[in-house]
């Protein structure tokens, strides 16, 4: 179990100063904005019997009502958003590092959340895009909250890609909807063809799974027909891509995939 | 998974509802919802202190898996998410419910 988890720590760096509109974290010193207490419980109304009160409200209501926010907003710029998830180590950032490269007439911003460290931001960064680090603590997942004030930070274009790189962890993200147009999911080749069985969760919440360092996959013994038969086990409607973000293989086909979900959204905004 | 958390959203669903002593708190949770009970109880105990569910029982509803199988094309249900078609044995299922976790209600005195 994880115990403090989404709540209590996070941080959200790269900025000297931050507007802040909400009005209940605490932000004490260094222009971190730490994540606390959200507002107040929800108001239920018409629950005055004797003796049962009626809730029927779901555990992470909160969380969804960010993350409903953080959709129309994304919505009305017609920007399309990814939730990228994984195991530590799969790839994600490389991955990130190179799909900007392939994407360099495109406007995209990235959200890197991790524990600690503003490592991963300055990667991206250092590729000429703009990225904002979220620093969860000891928190194992983001949140709709938390993006959605990364989100203030980041001035999204129209029509842009917004790549938010979740902490790495096949559990509690799956949950935790931030507002995005769809889950990816990465996996390593060295991880083993078992994963998706080991997680279904998270691969049932995605819908496209890369298969990544496909390079490495001779020096592994790995079998790569049968990652993709159990990731379809667990999500019978998932895609999948064979990548190698370091050779550049499949490459072409994932940002082709990628831009085709975003045409598909510009044009539904289009039909609305 | 991420069971304190969980009881801090319902702790905060909780104070907004009553200021009154809260005796039962009753979950329904997917049989799919990834939430082990046993975490999810002793975050109960530990996030509920001081608040107006402290000492509250907790009790769980379970609700069914449902899956729609991909071979027979019929909404299925599964006791476990790696579990083959009831129906056709066939071995790829979406899931299509089961990963409800909510707050029925309350019993207060």
């Amino acid at each position: 179990m994880c115990t403090v988890c989404g709540c209590g720590d996070a941080k959200l760096e790269g900025h000297q100063h931050h507007h802040h509109d909400h009005g209940y974290h605490h932000h004490p010193h260094h222009g971190d904005i730490h994540f606390g207490h959200g507002p107040a419980g929800v108001a239920v109304p018409g629950m005055s019997q004797e003796r049962l009160i009626e809730i029927e409200t779901d555990i992470l209501a909160k969380n969804d009502r960010y993350a409903l926010e953080n959709r129309k907003r994304l919505a009305s710029l017609g920007a399309f958003a990814v939730n990228l998830v994984s195991s530590p180590g799969s790839g994600k950032t490389t991955l990130l590092c190179k799909t900007i490269e392939h994407l360099a007439q495109t406007p995209l911003a990235v959200i890197e959340g991790d524990q600690q460290t503003a490592n991963d931001a300055d990667r991206i960064r250092a590729t000429g895009a703009p990225a904002i680090q979220v620093n969860t603590g000891k928190g194992c997942h983001l949140d709709g909250h938390m993006v959605g004030h990364a989100m203030e930070h980041l001035d999204l274009a129209h029509g842009s890609f917004l790549f938010i790189e979740n902490v790495g962890n096949l559990v509690c993200p799956a949950a935790f909807d931030l507002g995005e147009d769809c889950k990816i999911a990465i996996l390593s080749v060295t991880e083993g063809e078992d994963k998706p069985l080991k997680y279904p969760d998270m691969f049932t919440a995605a819908r496209l799974a890369i298969l990544n360092k496909v390079d490495l996959a001779p020096y592994c013994d790995v079998d790569l027909d049968l990652y993709e038969t159990n990731l379809r086990r667990v999500n019978p409607a998932i895609d999948i891509l064979r990548v190698s973000a370091r050779t550049g293989e499949g490459m072409a086909a994932w940002i082709s995939w990628l831009n085709a979900r975003r045409a598909e959204k510009i044009l539904q905004r289009a039909a609305e | 998974m991420h069971e304190m958390s969980l009881c801090e959203g319902i702790r905060s669903v909780i104070e907004g509802a009553t200021d009154r002593k809260v005796t039962r708190v009753r979950l329904e949770i997917g049989r799919f919802a990834g939430v082990e009970k046993n975490a999810l109880e002793f975050a109960f105990d530990v996030v509920m202190r001081g608040s107006v569910a402290e000492g509250a029982d907790l009790v769980f509803i379970d609700l069914p898996g449902h899956a729609l199988c991909y071979d027979c094309v019929k909404e299925v249900e599964i006791m476990n998410r790696l579990d083959p078609c009831p129906t056709c044995g066939g071995g790829r299922l979406m899931p299509q419910g089961g990963d409800e976790m909510r707050i029925k209600d309350l019993e207060v005195i």
